[in-house]
């Protein structure tokens, strides 16, 4: 019963750090994209 | 707006789920027949209404995407379908668990788990397809249709504990059944944990809409970039 009740918790909790990683991946490259627009111009 | 939003649904949903987790665990006394396996139930149950709540959200948006075409609609669906996959795995795996305790087998392929499963998988091809479509509009019209359509699967999987009368267990939320099947504490406790785990959805759903949109922000600068 544990495991069924841990395994719920569990993957949400994945999928909750996987958002997480992704928002800082994301934040990561428009920095870098704005970098790069600014200096070309 | 949104970070506050999102704020306020964590304030509301974080310490819920965590009430619920005690009541399930300490409050809540075993069920007659199957013991403290059945507490499997309470995100068994609820990840499906979720996931259910996501998909259909995701339909109305595909529809409204194909009406209005505003890529709004198109962010929302594909955020929705990403946030039901979650919860929808959360369904299967619990119910695998419970399966393996109750039937003694991990899965069967009984039509009511089958049609979970195809669900899942259907929606998945759904994030597949706007991977492998470049061109955004297009991305966003064909994943619409294929949302709409997908929303069949969800229809059947909901109707299917009435239609097949197979291994798994058939409907006892007394709404759906007219009757009280289950001790209304064990009914008022899945409605409640219902509710916090749509919470949860809710703060995903916004949180993945903010990264797509800045997703968009990003493709449309490599393209600035690119004319530059």
């Amino acid at each position: 019963m544990f495991y069924g009740l841990a395994v719920a918790w569990g993957i949400l909790a994945v999928y909750a750090v996987l958002l997480g990683l992704r928002e800082q991946d994301l934040k990561k490259q428009l920095e870098t994209l704005k970098k790069m627009v600014e200096e070309k111009k | 707006m949104r970070s506050k939003i999102v704020l306020a649904l964590g304030l509301v949903g974080v310490p819920l789920l965590l009430r619920n987790l005690y009541v399930i665990l300490f409050n809540l006394p075993d069920e007659m027949e199957q013991g403290p396996v059945y507490r499997i139930f309470y995100y068994h149950l609820p990840a499906f209404f979720a996931a259910t709540l996501c998909y259909t959200t995701a339909m109305v948006c595909s529809i409204l995407y194909l009406v209005k075409k505003s890529a709004r609609y198109d962010a929302i669906a594909m955020a929705c379908t990403e946030v039901g996959l979650a919860f929808a795995a959360v369904n299967l795996i619990t119910g695998m668990f419970w399966g393996r305790i109750s039937w003694g087998i991990w899965w069967a392929w009984d039509p009511r788990l089958t049609w979970a499963l195809i669900c899942w998988l259907v929606y998945f091809g759904y994030l597949m397809l706007r991977k492998a479509i470049d061109d955004p509009t297009e991305r966003a019209k064909n994943a619409g249709v294929l949302s709409i359509f997908a929303y069949v699967s969800v229809a059947i999987t909901w109707k299917a504990i009435e239609w097949w009368r197979t291994q798994h267990p058939g409907p006892v939320l007394s709404i759906r059944t007219g009757e009280q099947r289950i001790d209304p504490a064990m009914e008022q406790m899945l409605y409640v944990n219902t509710l916090a785990l749509a919470t949860l959805a809710a703060i995903f759903v916004i949180t993945r809409l903010r990264q797509e949109e800045v997703q968009r922000e990003i493709d449309a600068l490599r393209r600035y970039a690119h004319a530059l």
